[in-house]
């Protein structure tokens, strides 16, 4: 499988990534060859092997049910670029 | 042609917790925006998630209440999209590999028993709040229910009506709040339903093509947006249209659905393995433990309360509304030994009282100990059906305990035969002309005494000894 520009263009689109024309096929180059590792995994036999969903054989730690937090929104807000009546304040958004 | 209506529901019930899924933040709702938003909440750089024990108990314990399949293993995704209320640019939920799959759930719709297959149920966290009041031409953003950890419950498209999808989402309604997972609370978005409506000509195997209506917060909400949906898809085709995969919103003003995104403008949403959680591992001595206390289920309920009270399915049905209710029941049936009498008073006089009220069973002011006594009363003759309701009232008034009020207002039933015998002779003299029509063979006058022997006792007098007594008189 390989990536046509317009997938890359997509791929970033969705990132939110500002690309031109040059950009898309630097990185359209970059991760076809990305692309060719994958395809060389995939060449290995991998039959009755359970898929990981971590590259390590451990598993999580669970945290008591217990309200652990102090409100340090004032601090949180001091750094956000616009904030009224305790809201953070962002571009309009309306769907 | 004609058609036939499939509908799947997508549930997310918000989970009792104290402390959010990923943080140590308060989930209590309603407190002042963005004071119970950590910086695990509000995605600053450089904190991780650390998952929290309740909410899983959560999910296993919804898991073993609908016999489904707990997965032993299961993981955490990332799913991606830019939301300013979505603070990480991506929520964390469960796809490949969920805590639940293939549970079920009976419901009753329409007399008819049926069971709803349901597909998985998956932990996640919720978004924040967006509010597009005019700040300056800004939105505002509010994170305190961003990580508020949330059960999604997804049915098979088992569902052919309304009144079935209402069905099935009361009982998981009933269940997750019964099972207090889930503090049911709809106003409050505790409990948000998305539909997926599609129609097909009925003996069609194939599904139709499907839109999904999106957060509906009431059931009548939901039968509505489904029973319009349903009839403008059917309109649709028959008009030659046809219909195409889409995301629809409810309008409760206007009763219609419209579209809210097509399938071409639908997210990518890229899931992968989040790389910040491990997999979620559940030992065999934790799922016994909560399954081990668990409440006795609905279902159970019903089929005891048939049993050993002899009610009807659909009596053990309703009763069984709530873990409340049935608790509340079952304690008038005991303490009054008449559980018939203790079933019809808790779903007739005690619920309309209730309803009228506006209270939940949890506030009733008449207690199922001062229930049981009232029945006790009607079972030993002392008060009859009306005069038991003059001293609900005064219950419910807390005018004082049963016997109390039943001395006080001089409610017992008159039992002193002398007295009967003065009240029935002076209506006897004062109703000469339907004495007349009775011995003329006219039967109704003798219902008109009886009536009239009632009210002058001011409802006090036993009805069958009125009848004896009127009869022996009248011979």
């Amino acid at each position: 499988m390989s990536l046509s520009t317009d997938d890359v263009k997509r791929i970033a689109s969705l990132a939110r990534i500002e690309i031109d024309d040059t950009q898309a096929q630097a990185t359209q180059a970059q991760l076809n060859t990305i692309f060719g590792l994958i395809a060389a995994m995939q060449a290995v036999n991998t039959a009755g092997i359970e898929p990981m969903a971590h590259a390590q054989e451990v598993f999580q730690r669970l945290r008591e049910d217990a309200v652990t937090e102090a409100d340090h929104r004032d601090a949180f807000q001091a750094i956000a670029p616009a904030v009224e009546n305790g809201l953070y304040l962002v571009p309009r958004v309306i769907e | 042609m004609k058609w036939e209506t499939v509908i799947g529901l997508e549930v997310h019930t918000q989970l009792a917790t104290q402390s959010k899924i990923f943080s140590g933040s308060s989930t209590a709702f309603g407190a002042a925006p963005n004071t119970q938003a950590s910086a695990v909440d509000i995605a600053l750089p450089g904190v991780l998630p650390v998952l929290n024990k309740g909410a899983v108990e959560c999910a296993i314990r919804f898991g073993l209440a609908v016999g489904a399949t707990l997965n032993r293993v299961n993981v955490f995704d990332r799913k991606n999209y830019f939301y300013p209320d979505l603070p990480k640019g991506y929520q964390i939920s469960q796809l490949a590999k969920p805590i639940v799959e293939h549970g079920a759930l009976k419901i009753v719709a329409d007399g008819e028993e049926k069971t709803i297959r349901i597909t998985r149920a998956h932990m996640e966290e919720d978004a924040g709040k967006s509010l597009h009041e005019d700040f300056h031409g800004m939105t505002g953003i509010d994170l305190n229910r961003a990580g508020t950890p949330l059960l999604e419950i997804v049915s098979e498209p088992d569902m052919r009506s309304s009144a079935e999808a209402v069905a099935y989402a009361r009982a998981l309604h009933t269940l997750v709040t019964w099972i207090g997972i889930c503090d049911g609370n709809m106003q409050e978005g505790s409990f948000r339903v998305d539909a997926n409506v599609s129609v097909r000509p009925v003996g069609q195997q194939e599904f139709g093509t499907r839109r999904e209506i999106k957060n509906l917060n009431s059931f009548r909400f939901l039968q509505q947006a489904i029973d319009y949906e349903a009839r403008w898809q059917i309109e649709t085709l028959e008009d030659g249209g046809r219909i195409q995969q889409a995301t629809v919103l409810f309008d409760p003003d206007t009763g219609e659905t419209r579209m809210m995104r097509s399938k071409e403008e639908a997210h990518d949403y890229r899931y992968f393995p989040d790389p910040d959680l491990l997999p979620v591992r559940l030992d065999e001595s934790w799922i016994e433990a909560v399954r081990a206390a668990l409440p006795e289920l609905p279902a159970a309920m019903q089929a005891r309360f048939q049993r050993e009270y002899g009610v009807s399915a659909y009596d053990a049905a309703v009763l069984t509304g709530s873990r409340a209710l049935a608790a509340y029941f079952e304690a008038v049936a005991q303490k009054s030994g008449q559980p018939k009498l203790a079933a019809n008073w808790v779903m007739g006089e005690l619920t309309a009282a209730l309803n009228r009220s506006e209270l939940d069973i949890a506030q009733s002011p008449v207690s199922a100990t001062q229930l049981g006594a009232l029945i006790s009363r009607i079972q030993d003759g002392t008060l009859s059906g009306k005069l038991a309701r003059q001293v609900f009232e005064g219950l419910w008034e807390g005018a004082g305990e049963v016997d109390a009020i039943i001395a006080a207002r001089g409610l017992t039933q008159m039992s002193d035969a002398g007295e009967l015998e003065t009240i029935v002779d002076a209506v006897l003299a004062a109703n000469q002309k339907s004495v007349e029509e009775f011995r003329a063979g006219k039967e109704k006058a003798f219902n008109a005494l009886v009536g009239q022997v009632m009210k002058a006792s001011r409802g006090r007098a036993n009805p069958a000894q009125v009848n004896d007594l009127l009869k022996t008189k009248l011979q």
